[in-house]
């Protein structure tokens, strides 16, 4: 019988089989979806930006009316002189302004609500996320009418100590520090959450024995929450970084196209949009994402860089 | 010859046939308050084409414009007639996707005198192809407090003399009243830069493409520097446009004077500060410099698919005097169309101006306002410009220097 099959085998492959579709095409069709999204929304649209950074293009002119300029886009940004350094440094100096203190903030307060609160974790949970989940354009509105000059919240109750109000949106050294604010109330929650699913990781049993051995709350935090931690750690520094030199809803919604007084707000991403969508300059705008990415890459690569190395010596 | 005459023939036979019977609908995309005027003209439209609908896009200013970017990028999703307001109307006459409104079938040549002069040049590219009618127009006064300036003793005609002397004044107000005499210095630097251009020059490029900005240029260098003695005497309440505060200050009178397009009145009077009517009159600005203030046009795309009803419809938009009155009426839209200003509405007295005349000076403004040529770097120049003159009038940079590394700048970008 045996030497029968491979003689039957082609026929039977030739015909459409239900068995067989479930088994060799399903698995395609069904994962088909995401792939032809991503082709169209993820990929299509990475591989233009890419071509477009080396083309001069207006979109008025259409699909097919570029030029090809090699480098010159990527060469025009990387001049020390260009607006794309001052968006860049403005971009990071926010991105340190909010970034640093959420983690600060975020890391002891989540080890306190684990330590101390875990009856109303939920509710604590709960309240701290809700800044994330709240539209961006509605939160920023609402910190706008906090920061108005005349109108505003702040400067009222500093105007009942006596003090003069303060310009919150319009005296370029203080727009960074207002803006950051916002992103810092936004996002501290968010990773008090990281934190607090890994501190539930960590075994108890731990901190049990270090109990036994009479260790201090700063000491069990010293010794074996931060260690532990640390996978969690650089996933969270490693989303505040990339989200943070992406900064674009608040700045933009708070001060306004051109980034306020100054353009002291005035962010990478912000740029890179006002010179896309207002100068009609695409290619230019392409190079600089291109740069931007770059350069998200390289800060993800020495946070790693100074994880990894931290790990080998512990 | 032959051939054309044929085919010629044989496109006004589809078209009469088009008109008689067939069903249309046009979609027209525009912004707020563009919106509102075709709104109130549909009707009268309806009346005279039953058979043509017009379907009415309308987004918030900016989403509108960036959809017709892309639009126009990828020519999918274009309307038939494409609303494009002033800041946009140069950048979008410099591209490609519209049609130039020269050439048949449309042939708007003749069209062009019957406009105010000024509007013509804003929608014509610099290769001379003239891509959108004007619809509406933003003749640039100077709005004050009458009440004010009353209490401080101050005659507004002295304001209106000189850049001097609306700053000396400013000061007497500010002395005895408490009212700053602006928003925000850059206000003043925003209108000298607009106004008294020679022929030929665009507020940053000439119309050869060269830039004007720079340490030498006389005209940077006076916006620059009033504008700095303006922040310096403290006269500016330091509030941008469109801020909770800047509505404040026109319901109070916190502020005693603001530069703006004829429309400002409309906004005053509907939504921003109603109970200030019969406080506020206009007049020219200082030096009798004249500059536009806004302005809406029509354009129609190249891959629009409904061109001809497109064009019948921006004509009863633009050129039908009834539909330029409608939409005054309904919303302060200052006519474009000379035939429109001599309507009798423009010698009525404006309630909301202390029954001041004040349409006749808009319209004496719109007559006197030189046509400025427009660049497609024009707002990478701005920002840039913006930008100095912060660093100008918060941090005390040289306007010498400020100007040298504007030049700088803007021409890198610039290519």
């Amino acid at each position: 019988m045996s030497y029968r099959a491979p003689l039957a085998r082609p026929a039977e492959s030739r015909r459409w089989s239900y068995t067989r579709f479930q088994q060799r095409l399903a698995p395609y069709v069904f994962t088909s979806p995401f792939f032809i999204l991503f082709a169209i929304f993820g990929l299509f649209p990475l591989l233009f930006s890419l071509f477009l950074a080396f083309h001069l293009w207006n979109p008025l002119d259409g699909l097919g009316n570029w030029k090809f300029v090699g480098f010159e886009n990527f060469q025009l940004a990387l001049d020390a002189r260009d607006q794309f350094w001052v968006a860049l440094k403005h971009t990071v100096w926010i991105g340190l302004l909010a970034g640093v203190p959420q983690h600060l903030v975020a890391l002891p307060l989540a080890f306190v609500i684990h330590q101390f609160l875990r009856r109303w974790q939920g509710a604590i949970s709960t309240v701290l996320f809700l800044p994330y989940i709240t539209s961006a354009v509605a939160i920023t509105i609402v910190f706008g009418m906090l920061y108005s000059e005349r109108l505003g919240l702040l400067n009222y109750v500093l105007g009942l100590v006596g003090l003069d109000p303060v310009r919150w949106l319009a005296q370029p050294e203080l727009v960074p520090y207002s803006v950051a604010t916002v992103v810092f109330w936004r996002y501290v929650g968010w990773n008090v959450i990281l934190y607090l699913s890994g501190l539930q990781a960590i075994s108890e049993d731990v901190y049990e024995a270090a109990t036994v051995d009479g260790a201090s709350a700063w000491q069990k935090f010293r010794f074996i929450t931060l260690p532990l931690l640390r996978p969690m750690m650089f996933y969270a520094f490693t989303l505040t970084i990339v989200g943070n030199m992406q900064l674009f809803e608040e700045p933009f919604i708070l001060t306004g196209q051109g980034g306020g007084s100054g353009g002291a707000a005035l962010t990478s991403a912000m740029h890179i949009f006002n010179t896309g969508f207002r100068d009609l300059d695409m290619g230019y705008a392409s190079a600089m994402s291109w740069l931007l990415f770059l350069a998200i890459f390289v800060l993800s690569m020495v946070n790693n860089y100074l994880f990894s190395r931290d790990g080998g010596r512990s | 010859m032959k051939k054309a005459l044929v085919s010629a023939l044989a496109a006004a036979l589809l078209l009469g046939q088009a008109n008689a019977q067939e069903k249309v609908t046009l979609t027209v995309a525009a912004f707020p308050s563009l919106d509102s005027a075709i709104k109130a003209i549909i009707p009268a439209w309806t009346k005279l084409h039953p058979n043509v609908t017009i379907k009415l896009q309308a987004q918030e200013f900016a989403d509108h414009h960036n959809a017709m970017t892309t639009a126009l990028a990828t020519g999918q999703g274009l309307p038939d007639v494409m609303a494009l307001e002033i800041g946009y109307v140069g950048k979008f006459a410099e591209g490609q996707g519209l049609e130039d409104l020269n050439k048949a079938p449309y042939s708007a040549v003749a069209s062009k005198k019957l406009f105010t002069p000024f509007t013509i040049a804003q929608a014509t590219s610099a290769d001379g192809r003239f891509i959108a009618m004007p619809t509406d127009i933003g003749p640039g006064t100077f709005f004050f407090r009458k009440d004010v300036l009353d209490k401080a003793g101050v005659n507004p005609v002295n304001m209106q003399r000189s850049w001097e002397s609306y700053i000396a004044s400013g000061k007497t107000i500010k002395a005895k009243t408490g009212a700053y005499l602006v928003n925000t210095a850059a206000s003043v630097y925003n209108v000298i830069i607009r106004t008294n251009l020679k022929s030929g020059e665009g507020i940053y490029f000439d119309k050869n493409n060269n830039l004007l900005v720079g340490p030498d240029n006389a005209r940077f260098v006076r916006a620059m520097t009033l504008s700095k003695q303006v922040r310096d005497a403290g006269l500016d309440a330091k509030i941008g446009e469109w801020s909770n505060e800047w509505y404040d200050a026109f319901k109070k009178g916190t502020v005693a004077t603001q530069f703006s397009g004829a429309w400002l009145q409309g906004a005053l009077q509907n939504w921003m500060a109603p109970d200030t009517k019969g406080l506020w009159r206009v007049q020219n600005l200082p030096e009798r410099g004249f500059a536009s203030w806004g302005g809406s046009f029509y354009a129609i795309p190249s891959k629009a698919k409904n061109k001809t009803w497109a064009w019948e419809f921006i004509k009863f938009m633009t050129l039908n005097q009834q539909s330029q009155i409608t939409a005054f009426r309904d919303n302060g839209a200052f006519p474009a169309l000379l035939a429109a200003q001599k309507d009798k509405a423009f010698s009525e007295p404006v309630d909301f101006l202390g029954g001041q005349k004040a349409r006749v000076i808009w319209r004496d403004a719109a007559a006197k306002t030189q046509p400025i040529d427009v660049n497609k770097y024009d707002s990478v120049a701005d920002q840039i410009m913006q930008t100095e003159l912060t660093n100008v009038l918060e941090q005390g940079k040289d306007i010498k220097q400020a100007l040298a590394d504007a030049r700088v700048q803007i021409l890198r970008r610039a290519r």
